[in-house]
């Protein structure tokens, strides 16, 4: 029988509303999605220079990602290789294409460049944490709580994974969505199972 | 040297530095502003940009971009 998973915790970003477990932590309505990642950014006083830098993409992901982790997160645990992320999308990279090609026109920009490729997210998550495992980034047209459970659950099977940070960044038209849970074998006092119901449980509330 | 400190700063998207607080000896890369290879290309795209200066000699990066100091200087060498 195949062991069970636990989403041990689940963090949102979207509305321009901050919340962790399904608690609000922060909201700041009525900007555009740049200068509101830059607000979530500050109120939590975090202390990461490299985010200027990165485009909007990655900090929508990068800031779901440390307020996931924030208190629920036992890195010790794990050897680096062991924790992995799953992650998808149905923009892709656009936003930041569409901006990159504006400075086509006139010099293209090699700040831009570097992040005109979806997957470039994972990749300063894991810089910022020290992650080496499994990275996958999906381009679905809507969000697919079958295919992550699925994907997910085998990838820990195999033994590839020993915990996973999962979900949906999505950002377009000056509007940002997250929603990323972390997923590990044990069993914590506010888990709750990993299955396809619960991780749409959890979506859906983020952008229901 | 304070209006190539400003335009380094917008150039590089560096909204956590003030163009004031940057020395005009500080490193600019590693130890001192923090910079990486992406923003020494920034700063190659800056130099066309601003001062329609090619840095035809990719050799002369690290030499050019080593202080705001330096690149004003090299700045000026090429205007005159």
């Amino acid at each position: 029988m195949t062991e069970p998973l636990y989403i041990t915790a689940s963090c949102s970003i979207a509305g321009n509303i901050v919340a962790k477990d399904n608690k609000l932590l922060f909201a700041n309505k009525g900007i555009a999605a740049q200068p509101f990642l830059v607000s979530v950014y500050e109120h939590f006083a975090f202390n990461y220079p490299r985010f200027y830098k990165m485009d909007n993409l990655c900090k929508l992901g990068w800031l779901a990602a440390e307020i996931l982790l924030d208190q629920s997160f036992d890195k010790a645990q794990y050897q680096a290789g062991d924790v992995g992320l799953l992650v998808a999308n149905r923009s892709a990279s656009l936003d930041t294409d569409i901006r990159y090609f504006e400075t086509v026109k006139t010099m293209a920009s090699p700040a831009l460049f570097v992040y005109t490729l979806p997957n470039i997210v994972l990749g300063e998550i894991c810089i910022r944490h020290q992650f080496k495992g499994e990275n996958d980034f999906f381009i679905f047209d809507n969000f697919e709580a079958g295919f992550m459970q699925y994907y997910t659950a085998h990838l820990f099977a195999t033994g590839a994974l020993q915990a996973g940070i999962c979900g949906w960044l999505e950002i377009m038209d000056n509007r940002a969505a997250a929603c990323l849970w972390l997923v590990e074998k044990k069993e914590t006092p506010n888990a709750i199972l990993f299955t396809e119901e619960n991780i749409h449980h959890i979506y859906q509330t983020t952008h229901g | 040297m304070t209006d190539l400190k400003r335009q380094i700063v917008e150039q590089l998207n560096l909204q956590h530095v003030k163009a004031e607080d940057i020395g005009d000896d500080q490193p600019l890369f590693v130890e001192g502003l923090g910079l990486d290879s992406i923003d020494a290309l920034e700063l190659i795209v800056l130099l066309q940009q601003q001062y329609n200066i090619k840095l035809n000699n990719a050799e002369d990066g690290p030499k050019v971009f080593q202080t705001v100091r330096t690149m004003a200087d090299y700045i000026k060498s090429q205007q005159s």
